[in-house]
C-alpha cells in the first residue's frame, strides 16, 4: 500500500516538473499584466491583441513563415521520404540494412551540427541564405523521419500484391498508384504530421540557415525578442495555443497508431 | 506463321541467381486446356520456373513461348496469364468486388460489362452476394476463392496457380481441389499448379512434372507417375515406397534381398545394378507357407484408417514397408510374396562417387577442393588429371565437422532396406553420396573424411 502511495507521488512529482513551466504560461496567458508572474485578474485581453495585428506586424509574419516553411517542407520531404522508402524496401537484406543505417545517421545528429553543417554547405555554394535555404534544410532534416514512418507499412504489406497488380495488367507506375500508394498512405499521413512539428519548433538548424535578410520564424523571433529584455506578453497565448496544437497532432498520431497496431 | 499445339513451350530455359543454379535447362511443353502440375520439394525450383512463366523473372537462358508468342523478356502485364498467390495477395483497401474488377477496369471494360462479368465470376468460386464485403473480413478459403476470381474473370489462356491451398487447413483443401477440378473442367483454360503435395498433385493434374534440385526429373500423367517412376527420387517422393539396392541378372530376372525374382523389366544387360521400387501395397502378406518369397517378422503394425501399415524384417536383414487391410501384430511370423509386374526396376544414376581431381605428390590427390592421402600409384606424378572414383560405403561420416577433410550438409535420405543412402552437399558446391548404416537427419551438419585405400584413380 504504502510503495503503491510513494510510487504514484513519484510520477505526479515527475508530471509536475515536466509541465509546470507549460501550465505557467498558460495560465498567466488569461491575464493582462506585462510581467510574468503577476496576475491582475482574468482576461482574453492578449489574445485578442495576439489576433487584432497591427501592433505585432513582425510577430504574425514570423508565424506566418513559420507555417509556411512547415507546409512545404513536410510535403516535399514526405513525397521524398516515400519514394525512399519504397527504393529501400526493395533493395537486397545487406544494401537495405546500410540505407537504413545511413536514414539513421541524420535523425541521431545534433541538430546544431546539422544546422552549422548546412550553413557551410550554403556558404561554399555561394547561396544566398534566407527563405529557400530554411525550406531545403528543414527537407533535409524532415525527409529520414517520413522514411522511419513509411517502412512499417511496407514491411507489413504482402510482398506479392505488386507482382499481383503487374499481373493484372497494371504497368509499373498504375501499380505504384493503385496498390503501394494506398497501403502505405497512413504511414505517409503519420510522416507528413512529424515533419511538420518538426518543422514548427526548430531552432537550431533554422538559424543557421535563415541569414539576415529580416525573414524570421516563430522560434527565430521569440529568441530575438527574449535577448531584448523581456518576452512580448503575446507570447503567452501564442505559446499557448502552439502547445495545444502539438498536443491535438500528437493524440492524433497516436491515435493512428494504435489504430494500425489492432489491424 | 507457325503453328503449334501447344499453349506455352518452355525451351532449354536457365535461371541463375548469382552463383546459384536455379533452373537447369528446362524443357517443358503444355498443351492448351491441359492440368499440368508442377511437383516437388521445397527449393527444386518449381516456384521459380511458374514466376519466369508469369514474367515476374527473366530467363538468364533459353525462350518461353505463350500461344506461340515468344515472351521470355515481355514484362508481366503484357502476359496473357493470370496468377493465383500462395497467399492470397488481394488487394486490402478495396472491397470484394473492386479486387475483382482491378484487371478489368485497367483495360478501361465497359460498366455494365465488369458487372457481369464479376458477377459471373462470383458464381463460379461459389461466392454470389459478397461483393460488398471487406477481404480482411474473409476466412483464407473465401480470400483465396476471390483471388482464383480476380485471376479468371480477365479470361487468361494460362492460369498459374502457386501453391494455392498450401495456408488452408486440410478439410477446406480438400473441397477446394474438387472444386478447382470442376472449374478448369468448365472454364477449359490451360492450370499450371504448382505444388509440393504429393497427393494433391495425383488427384489434380492431367500431367505431373516432377522436378527436382532445378531439373525435371520427370514428367508423365499421374498414373505412369505413380506406377512407373523413373529414379528412386521420384519413386521416394510419390507415395510410400520400399526402396533397395539390386542386380540385374538377366532379362526378367533380378536379385535383391538375399533372394532373385522374376519381373517384367529387360534390356539392362546381365548383372546390371540397379534400384527396385516397391510399393507396399503391392506386396503380400500372409502366415508362413510354402508360397513365400520372403519370410520374416512384424517388427510394427499401425492402424492407418483404410489400411495397416506394416514394418518386416526379413531374415536376411531388410527391412520393409506393407501395406495390407488385414493386420499382422508384433512379432508375429509372415510370408511376403510381389508379383512380377509390381516389381519396377530403374537403373542407377550412378554407382559410385566419381570426381575429377588432381595429383599433388606421390601420396596427396586434390578433389572436393580439399586433399585426400591416397596410396602411391605408378605413372602418377604431381600435376597428373585423375578421375578420383569413392564407393558410396567407403566414405565416412563424423559428428564432428572439424575431423573430417571437408564438411557438408546431409540433404536426401533415402532407405533402402537395409542401410540409408545420403547425399550430402558439401562446402564445396558438390554432392558426395553416402551409404552408411547411421541414422542422420537432414540438414545435419557433417564431417567427411575417406580413407587412403578406397581412393581409386585413373589417369585422364
Amino acid at each position: 500500500m504504502m510503495t503503491r502511495i510513494m510510487a504514484k507521488g513519484y510520477l505526479w512529482f515527475l508530471l509536475a516538473l515536466l509541465y509546470s513551466p507549460i501550465l505557467i504560461i498558460m495560465i498567466f496567458s488569461f491575464t493582462e499584466a506585462k510581467v510574468l508572474g503577476n496576475w491582475t485578474g482574468f482576461s482574453f485581453k492578449l489574445y485578442s491583441s495576439l489576433f487584432s495585428g497591427g501592433m505585432h506586424h513582425s510577430l504574425i509574419n514570423a508565424i506566418w513563415n513559420t507555417f509556411a516553411i512547415a507546409l512545404i517542407a513536410a510535403s516535399v520531404s514526405t513525397a521524398l521520404g516515400s519514394i525512399a522508402a519504397i527504393g529501400i524496401y526493395n533493395l537486397r537484406s545487406r544494401a537495405r540494412g546500410v540505407m537504413n543505417f545511413t536514414n539513421n545517421i541524420p535523425i541521431m545528429n545534433p541538430d546544431i551540427i546539422t544546422g552549422v553543417s548546412l550553413f557551410l554547405l550554403f556558404v561554399s555554394f555561394g547561396i544566398s541564405q534566407g527563405f529557400t535555404t530554411v525550406v531545403l534544410a528543414h527537407i533535409a532534416f524532415c525527409t529520414p523521419y517520413v522514411v522511419l514512418s513509411v517502412t512499417p507499412r511496407l514491411k507489413k504489406m504482402n510482398p506479392n500484391i505488386y507482382e499481383a497488380a503487374l499481373d493484372l495488367g497494371a504497368t509499373p507506375f498504375q501499380a505504384l498508384r493503385k496498390v503501394i500508394l494506398p497501403e502505405i498512405l497512413p504511414g505517409m499521413i503519420s510522416g507528413f504530421i512529424l515533419a511538420f512539428t518538426l518543422s514548427i519548433d526548430d531552432f537550431a538548424v533554422t538559424i543557421f540557415t535563415i541569414g539576415n535578410e529580416g525573414l524570421e520564424t516563430l522560434s527565430t523571433y521569440i529568441y530575438a525578442d527574449a535577448r531584448k529584455g523581456g518576452l512580448t506578453p503575446e507570447l503567452r497565448p501564442l505559446s499557448t495555443i502552439i502547445f495545444v496544437t502539438v498536443l491535438v497532432l500528437l493524440i492524433v498520431i497516436n491515435k493512428r497508431a494504435e489504430k494500425q497496431k489492432k489491424e | 506463321m507457325q503453328q503449334s499445339n501447344y499453349i506455352i513451350e518452355v525451351q532449354h530455359v536457365s535461371k541463375r541467381f548469382g552463383e546459384k543454379v536455379a533452373l537447369d535447362d528446362i524443357h517443358l511443353n503444355v498443351k492448351k486446356g491441359e492440368f499440368v502440375t508442377i511437383l516437388g520439394p521445397s527449393g527444386c525450383g518449381k516456384t521459380t520456373l511458374l514466376r519466369l512463366i508469369a514474367g515476374f523473372q527473366t530467363a538468364s537462358e533459353g525462350t518461353i513461348k505463350i500461344a506461340g508468342e515468344e515472351i521470355t523478356q515481355t514484362p508481366p502485364h503484357m502476359r496473357p496469364v493470370n496468377t493465383v498467390f500462395q497467399k492470397y495477395a488481394l488487394f486490402p483497401h478495396l472491397n470484394v468486388y473492386d479486387n475483382i474488377a482491378f484487371g478489368l477496369k485497367l483495360k478501361k471494360t465497359p460498366q455494365q460489362v465488369i458487372e457481369k462479368k464479376v458477377k459471373a465470376a462470383l458464381k463460379m468460386v461459389g461466392m454470389t452476394d459478397y461483393e460488398d464485403r471487406d477481404v480482411d473480413s474473409l476466412s483464407g478459403g473465401q480470400q483465396q476463392r476471390v483471388a482464383i476470381a480476380r485471376a479468371i474473370v480477365n479470361e487468361p489462356e494460362v492460369l498459374l496457380l502457386d501453391e494455392p491451398l498450401a495456408a488452408l487447413d486440410l478439410k477446406m483443401r480438400k473441397d477446394m481441389q474438387m472444386e478447382l477440378k470442376e472449374m478448369h473442367q468448365k472454364l477449359g483454360i490451360t492450370f499450371v499448379y504448382v505444388t509440393h503435395d504429393q497427393e494433391e498433385a495425383l488427384t489434380l493434374s492431367d500431367t505431373i512434372v516432377v522436378m527436382s534440385e532445378g531439373k525435371i526429373q520427370q514428367i508423365g500423367t499421374p498414373m505412369d507417375i505413380y506406377n512407373e517412376p523413373i529414379n528412386s527420387f521420384v519413386a521416394d517422393f510419390i507415395g510410400e515406397s520400399n526402396i533397395l539396392n539390386g542386380t540385374m541378372v538377366k532379362d526378367k530376372l533380378v536379385h535383391f534381398a538375399g533372394h532373385e525374382f522374376e519381373c517384367v523389366d529387360k534390356g539392362f544387360g546381365e548383372d546390371m545394378p540397379v534400384d527396385v521400387v516397391i510399393r507396399p501395397e503391392d506386396i503380400y502378406i500372409f502366415d508362413p507357407s510354402d508360397a513365400a518369397q520372403l519370410t520374416g517378422v512384424v517388427t510394427s503394425c499401425i492402424f492407418k484408417g483404410v489400411h495397416f501399415e506394416m514394418l518386416v524384417q526379413t531374415q536376411e536383414g531388410y527391412e520393409l514397408m506393407v501395406q495390407d487391410y488385414h493386420s499382422f501384430e508384433a512379432g508375429r511370423e509372415v510370408g511376403l510374396l510381389v508379383k512380377p509386374f509390381d516389381i519396377h526396376v530403374m537403373k542407377k544414376e550412378r554407382t559410385c562417387n566419381t570426381f575429377e581431381g588432381k595429383m599433388l605428390d606421390n601420396t596427396h590427390v586434390e578433389f572436393l577442393g580439399c586433399s585426400f592421402e591416397c596410396i602411391a600409384q605408378e605413372g602418377l606424378e604431381a600435376g597428373d588429371k585423375v578421375q578420383v572414383e569413392v564407393d558410396f560405403q567407403h566414405v565416412n561420416l563424423q559428428d564432428n565437422e572439424e575431423d573430417g577433410v571437408l564438411s557438408g550438409d546431409v540433404k536426401f535420405i533415402l532407405y533402402k532396406g537395409n542401410h540409408y543412402h545420403l547425399t550430402v552437399f558439401t562446402d564445396w558446391d558438390e554432392d558426395i553420396y553416402v551409404d552408411t548404416n547411421d541414422v542422420w537427419d537432414d540438414g545435419d551438419r557433417v564431417g567427411i573424411s575417406i580413407a587412403p585405400e578406397h581412393i581409386r584413380l585413373n589417369k585422364l
